[in-house]
């Protein structure tokens, strides 16, 4: 589908959440890419980005454990990385970005890593894999216009802050996942929570804070006429989709809002099955 | 040989604490051709260019080097002294220890040497500088005013009222600027049409002030008393001549949804429309992107209605030229705008704020539309959305200004006034209502200005709240306003009908532009640059260029008015002369030796040089030859870098002069 390519292999670094509790957003995005010609050429022997435990911890190793993946990556002539999940991909930018900036952080983290870091590839995240096809390419390629969605993009804290370091979108009031929707022939809402946190980690360490987030996040979608949600982060499904149960029980309010990942919605657009998409494996299917 | 005097400053500390003065007086003293080297505490101050004066006499010197500051900040005051004492003034060159050498050095003993070092450079120069006569050029005795907004109107008032012509070139249809649309003014809620409005009649009818409105200043030509300046007149499809401003044609305008400009969006106008009734000229134009007859022959019956006979659809741009000796520059300010400008291109402002996106939620300029006798609610406070009267105001200052990440990092100095003014005024208007304030701090210097944030405090009863609004959500048609009280440590949400944002104050449009044209310096943000901020605050680099009004920095209306008038003064100081003198470091062309080839006139960035023969007393051809207009040469030596026969040179900056320099460092 890309330009000057029958079929692309892309650099892909799925992080832990993709191998794990989130894989049914790895199957979708194999699923949906493969329809599209295009190859996920994982990492070889990837390693944890560090996520928010090392940056809370030690400065310089929430650098090197990106700065490593980086490196592979870079070691395996891989100029485009995909990363899926929005936090791994702002690691991996702002390894690039310390990199860039000098004061001789490269050779300090290509020390550490034992492998030169770089850091001139292109970093992805969903989205952009989709602006990188093209979505005039995308449209042409739609065989199921997903008329009966009517979606509220949730682009969640990560997607598009910090902006000094993403450069992605307007971090206030994005709109790069609706223009993706267009595409597809899905209608689009205008909601309050687009940025909002999700409440994130604090999934295992504070539930009750996830439940007022997802709560105010979902009932605002619902508030404004979405009929579902659509997320490109694992986190932000975890607490949208999983706990959407205990949100309902605990407001007594009943919901029902189908969480989709971005490729789901492409991959249904494109002719593909729920099924094959993993989408029948999420906590809140169609009733 | 040389008699020369060194007068060594210590500038108080600022030389003295890095420099060994005494040893610098002394080693500069045995330097070729210095007849007397002495230093003192402040060579500028009376007793020390009393100095330099006595030392000029008794010791019969024919040149004096200071070694002090900068010549930006001296030069004219130590040529002053020697011209005093008998010395001609460009006989004297200053050695800048202090800018160059004092200030940016630690160690002692190699600022001495380089203090040192700078001082032999300048003895150089002097022993190879010649007696230099000023230029004297003759004066047009008219003013020009670029901008109708209260500083250009006192600016032009006070010149025309001191008997001199006065030019003022507006862009808008009438003039009054921004202070024209404001409600009511802090510290004492003045009606602002109600000061204005006389002052704009009076600039309208003054007999010595000639008023272009709808017009821009298309190109600026000459130097200082000898300025032309083209102006271009804005097809304005009605002869303001004929029109007797009756009103028949606006009201027959069939097309009357255009935003107002002059309401900034809050209401609306027609196609042929005056800004607002009390406007100077009384008199419509015609907005040809959205005229019907302009654009596809339509409608046209304003020319119908017209019994003067006034509208002229075949109307077109047309430049004039005026001749003025001096000029102001009074553009004024625009606000920030919220919604997309940025300092960098992938950040697209407040987005969190959803201006633009939630119609209740405006600016400051907007809002005083709104509370405004002379609005499009006849000074009702209706919010936009749907017309009802907002129960709960959130005003947040500091939108873009002080905000190195987002925004600009100066503060916009107003808003803090004005925001108190607005919740004041909503209260007066809303008895019921409740005014909430967002600010980082509230900074009110003036006189009367923090006895009137009290008021709006204690006796209107706004609530202030010191923190940064982070986001604002539409929720059954309410504005969720989400913010921090930081002295009291709490998030804060406050349900709104109404939020006003205190935009950050920026230069007018095009303000670029014009300084280019006017060959003035500007900042990064565009603010037009003062020649010294302290001591020269309303002059510009530029001889006969003034500045006045928020064209310069953030200003309110009590500044804006002493700015203008401390311009005008400086005008009138400079038309009261018969000639005007200037610098004669200029270039000049040596007519013997000029090969004639003409790079000069090519290179020359002022069109200073011009092509001329040379002819014997009879007339009879010999040479042909460059040669300086002195009037519009500039100095700035371009024609001698390019010169391939080394015919052009500086006066006071020759290529002697600079080689010897040079040399001496050897």
């Amino acid at each position: 589908m890309l330009e000057g390519a029958e079929e692309m292999n892309l650099g892909y670094y799925p992080g832990c959440a993709l191998h794990g509790s989130s894989n049914d957003y790895e199957q979708s995005l194999r699923a949906c890419l493969g329809v599209l010609d295009i190859q996920l050429q994982e990492i070889n022997d990837w390693i944890c980005c560090g996520a928010t435990a090392a940056h809370a911890l030690n400065h310089k190793l929430s650098l090197a454990l990106p700065a490593r993946n980086l490196a592979l990556a870079e070691r395996d002539g891989l100029k485009q990385l995909f990363a899926p999940c929005p936090l791994c991909s702002m690691q991996l930018l702002k390894v690039q970005k310390a990199v860039a900036d000098g004061n001789g952080l490269r050779t300090e983290l290509s020390q550490i890593v034992e492998a030169d870091v770089r850091g001139d590839g292109q970093i992805l995240n969903l989205i952009q894999v989709f602006q990188t096809i093209g979505l005039d390419k995308l449209k042409a390629a739609v065989k199921e216009p997903l008329k009966s969605i009517s979606a509220a993009c949730y682009y969640g804290c990560l997607l598009t802050r910090p902006p000094e370091i993403v450069h992605f979108d307007d971090f206030e009031q994005p709109k790069s996942m609706e223009a993706v929707l267009a595409a597809l022939g899905a209608k689009t809402v205008e909601w309050n929570y687009k940025t909002e946190c999700c409440g994130a980690g604090m999934t295992m360490s504070s539930e009750d804070t996830v439940l007022d987030l997802a709560h105010k996040i979902l009932s605002n979608a619902a508030a404004h006429g979405a009929n579902c949600v659509v997320v490109a982060c694992p986190m932000c499904h975890v607490n949208l989709d999983m706990k959407q149960a205990a949100v309902e029980q605990r407001y007594h309010e009943k919901l029902g809002m189908v969480i989709y990942y971005l490729s789901d919605l492409v991959g249904l657009a494109l002719g593909l099955s729920a099924e094959q998409l993993g989408v029948n494996r999420h906590f809140v299917t169609k009733a | 040989m040389s008699r020369i005097g060194i007068f060594t400053c210590w500038c108080g500390e600022n030389i003295a604490r890095t420099v060994d003065v005494d040893e610098v007086a002394k080693q500069v003293s045995s330097l070729p051709g210095v007849r007397c080297s002495v230093n003192y505490k402040y060579m500028c101050s009376d007793p020390g260019q009393a100095m330099v004066r006595e030392k000029i006499v008794s010791e019969k010197l024919d040149g004096v080097v200071v070694a002090s500051c900068s010549p930006h900040m001296h030069l004219k005051t130590f040529r002053k002294a020697a011209q005093a004492a008998g010395l001609n003034p460009y006989l004297v060159e200053m050695a800048n220890i202090r800018e160059h050498c004092s200030w940016v050095h630690h160690d002692r003993a190699q600022a001495t040497a380089k203090a040192v070092d700078i001082i032999r450079l300048s003895v150089e120069k002097v022993r190879n500088d010649a007696a230099l006569e000023p230029i004297r050029v003759p004066v047009t005795r008219r003013a020009l005013v670029i901008g109708g907004g209260v500083a250009g109107i006192q600016a032009a008032l006070d010149i025309a009222d001191a008997g001199y012509e006065v030019v003022m070139v507006e862009r808008e249809p009438s003039i009054g600027g921004k202070m024209a649309g404001l409600s009511e003014t802090f510290p004492t809620l003045d009606c602002s049409q109600c000061i204005l409005t006389p002052r704009m009649v009076e600039v309208g009818q003054h007999p010595r002030i000639k008023l272009y409105s709808y017009s821009e200043v298309e190109a600026v030509e000459g130097f200082v008393g000898n300025f032309k300046i083209t102006i271009r007149q804005k097809a304005r499809y009605v002869d303001t001549a004929k029109c007797t401003g009756c009103g028949e044609c606006w009201n027959v305008c069939p097309l009357k949804k255009n935003p107002s400009e002059f309401d900034f969006a809050m209401g609306t106008r027609p196609a042929i429309y005056i800004p607002f009734p009390q406007a100077v000229p009384a008199r419509p134009v015609i907005d040809k992107k959205q005229c019907a007859k302009l654009i596809r022959n339509g409608c046209g019956l304003c020319e119908k209605k017209c019994k003067a006979e006034a509208i002229n659809f075949k109307d077109e741009d047309k430049l004039v030229e005026e001749k003025v000796g001096t000029v102001v520059v009074a553009t004024g300010y625009k606000l920030y705008n919220i919604a997309k400008e940025q300092n960098k291109a992938w950040l697209s402002g407040y987005g969190e704020y959803g201006y633009g996106k939630y119609k209740n939620v405006i600016d400051s300029l907007q809002f005083e539309r709104l509370v405004s006798a002379s609005g499009p609610t006849n000074g009702v406070l209706k919010r936009p959305s749907d017309g009802a009267i907002p129960k709960n105001v959130v005003f947040i200052s500091c939108v873009g200004s002080r905000d190195n990440a987002k925004g600009l990092p100066y503060c916009s100095k107003i808003c803090c006034m004005y925001t108190a003014k607005h919740a004041m005024l909503y209260k007066h208007k809303v008895h019921d209502g409740q005014a909430h304030v967002f600010y980082m701090d509230i900074r009110a210097g003036g006189k009367g200005y923090d006895e009137f944030v009290r008021r709006a405090i204690e006796q209107d009863g706004a609530k202030y709240y010191r923190g940064r609004v982070s986001k604002i959500t539409e929720e059954n048609g309410k504005l969720m306003v989400r913010g921090a009280d930081t002295l009291a440590g709490v998030p804060v949400t406050i349900e709104a009908d109404l939020v006003v944002l205190a935009a950050a104050m920026r230069p007018a449009d095009g303000i670029e532009e014009l300084a280019q044209k006017l060959n003035i310096g500007y900042d990064e943000f565009g603010f037009l640059l003062e020649s010294h901020p302290k001591l020269r605050p309303v002059e510009t680099n530029t001889a006969g260029i003034f500045i006045a009004g928020a064209c310069h920095a953030p200003k309110d209306i009590p500044e804006s008015v002493a700015q203008a008038s401390a311009a005008a003064s400086k005008v009138q100081v400079m038309l009261a002369a018969d000639e005007l003198t200037r610098e004669p470091e200029i270039a000049a062309v040596n007519e013997q030796t000029c090969a004639a080839c003409f790079t000069c006139v090519h290179t020359c960035p002022y069109h200073a040089i011009e092509r001329t023969e040379l002819r014997t007393g009879r007339g009879a051809f010999i040479k042909r030859t460059a040669r300086v207009n002195p009037g519009l040469c500039m100095g700035c030596g371009t024609c001698v870098s390019v010169c391939p026969s080394k015919s052009a040179d500086l006066q006071g900056f020759t290529e002697q002069q600079v080689y010897a320099m040079v040399e001496s460092l050897a």
